[in-house]
């Protein structure tokens, strides 16, 4: 967990110290000058555990300034306790603006999602990465992935996504499905599910990616290619789902199934929660809506 | 002792707000090649350090950073004592060393093929080269595309690298290695990832 307030009071702004960032910000320039290519870093000790995504936090540190304002997401939902900690986090160190607006943010942070309301040129997305090696699977070694990216042997890749075909009649790889970059790097966009994949394609956003404990920082610039793996007769497709958000009726969102009672009774709702709420403010109605404040507020409750 | 004052002011009045203000420059810049982006005069270096090239230096250099500076900037005792001073950099003499190179004179800058372009499978052990322009206004408008830009880009640097148009095709043509570029004009930045492409504008 992260630590208390007076321990961080003593911290440079942002937390880390000044060689630190500058290493940092280093490595984020070359990986914007190669997109898809991970960069290593020498990541270092956070005041939190590595699988609350330190990388993506020792990005926005490095790249914070008193101007912006973060928005910090976990799959979608800017109130988990992931999302809530980090957000806390950057204002004691930093002091900076923070929302739940993806419009009114500079910098989102985001684990597992990106936000369904279309980025806008000048916003940074940074993606916390647990394993940023899309070949770590198929070759556990860091000295042959690096030999397969720097002769773009990703053959193997293909083979598996095939076996996927042979096996259940479609790619069954529905998070982290890999993409390539810019017709060079084959990356893996990090455990978001592949719903999102056509939202990193030519966004006006800069998207970093930040691995912690592996140590390794990527980047899409704005206006990047960015191609899903497929095959001419099994195509890319993304998720879809049969209804729609079940509090604000929208189609074509990401959707998350909620537990409503304990006779398997539940609903689908948009795993984005700034983009539902905005869409209810709006005035638009789910088949649930009658009561969504109960539902949506606290869905362990209403399971009871 | 002019000189010897000269070395030790000129930093940055604020090393954590300015340094972060610099970087974001050189993110968006990276991020948007060829477009100048603002950042005023954060640092002062003795001639010939340009106040935009002095405050990169004191954004991104340090004892972990190896750099390579054209003899305009070596033959200056206060030039050379200022970066050492402000930044704690590691000189080099030779520039496949790298990790950065400061130019204060295009004229006479080595081939971008004399720098580090890094290894195919670290293509990141690469020079960024850090070149003194006058500004962003210069005669020649060079058409840029590539990751970054939205269609395409105009670039009009004052002054630029000999035959560059032609070299910087070669340094393109060995993505993913490469090396990547920053100028620093009066005021503002701009960079040239090595991802860019450039075309003369058509007549
Ligand atoms: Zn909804």
């Amino acid at each position: 967990m992260i630590e208390s307030h007076s321990q961080l009071a003593t911290y440079n702004f942002a937390y880390l110290d000044e060689q630190t960032k500058r290493m940092i910000r280093r490595a984020i320039l070359k990986a914007i000058a190669i997109p898809g290519y991970q960069v290593p870093f020498a990541s270092r000790e956070m005041p939190m555990p590595y699988g609350w995504g330190t990388g993506g936090v020792q990005v926005t540190a490095a790249v914070i300034g008193p101007n912006d304002t973060l928005k910090v997401i976990d799959q979608g939902a800017d109130d988990t306790t992931n999302a809530v900690s980090i957000r806390a986090f950057f204002q004691k160190v930093s002091n900076v603006q923070v929302t739940t607006k993806t419009t009114e943010a500079t910098i989102i942070q985001t684990r597992h999602r990106i936000p369904e309301t279309a980025l806008q040129a000048g916003q940074t997305l940074v993606y916390q990465v647990p394993i940023p090696e899309p070949l770590r699977f198929l070759e556990p070694r860091e000295t042959e992935t690096r030999k397969m990216h720097a002769l773009e042997e990703y053959g193997l890749m293909h083979v598996k996504l095939y076996e996927d075909i042979a096996r259940h009649g479609r790619i069954a790889t529905t998070y982290a499905y890999p993409v390539k970059v810019e017709g060079r790097y084959v990356m893996d966009p990090s455990p978001t599910p592949k719903f999102d994949n056509p939202k990193m394609h030519q966004s006006p956003a800069l998207q970093l990616f930040g691995a912690g404990r592996e140590k390794r920082i990527y980047a899409i610039p704005p206006y990047t290619e960015v191609v899903s793996l497929d095959f001419e007769d099994h195509p890319f497709e993304i998720q879809t789902f049969s209804e729609p958000c079940a509090l604000c009726g929208a189609k074509g969102s990401y959707l998350d199934e909620v537990i409503l009672d304990d006779k398997g009774g539940s609903m689908f709702v948009c795993s984005d929660t700034d983009f539902c709420e905005d869409r209810q403010a709006e005035g638009h109605r789910g088949h649930l809506s009658a009561n969504p404040a109960q539902a949506a507020v606290n869905p362990a409750e209403a399971a009871e | 002792m002019r000189a010897v004052t000269q070395v030790y002011e000129g930093g940055f009045s604020d090393a954590v707000f300015n340094s972060q203000k610099v970087f974001r420059a050189l993110m968006d810049a990276m991020a948007s090649p060829g477009r100048a982006i603002e950042i005023g005069n954060l640092a002062a270096a003795p001639s010939p350090i340009s106040s935009v090239a002095a405050s990169v230096a004191a954004t991104l250099f340090d004892h972990d950073a190896t750099v390579w500076c054209d003899k305009s900037i070596t033959s200056s005792a206060a030039a050379i004592g200022w970066l050492k001073f402000h930044t704690g950099l590691e000189l080099t003499s030779n520039p496949s060393d790298a990790q950065f190179a400061l130019i204060g004179d295009l004229e006479t800058m080595p081939s971008l093929e004399s720098f580090a372009k890094g290894t195919s499978e670290y293509p990141d052990r690469s020079t960024t080269i850090i070149l003194q322009i006058d500004g962003f206004n210069g005669p020649e408008e060079l058409t840029l595309s590539g990751p970054g830009i939205k269609g395409t880009q105009g670039f009009a640097p004052s002054q630029l690298p000999k035959m560059f148009v032609d070299q910087w095709a070669a340094n393109r043509g060995a993505f993913p290695r490469g090396i990547d570029l920053v100028f620093a004009g009066k005021g503002a930045l701009a960079a040239l990832p090595r991802t860019t492409r450039i075309s003369k504008k058509e007549a």
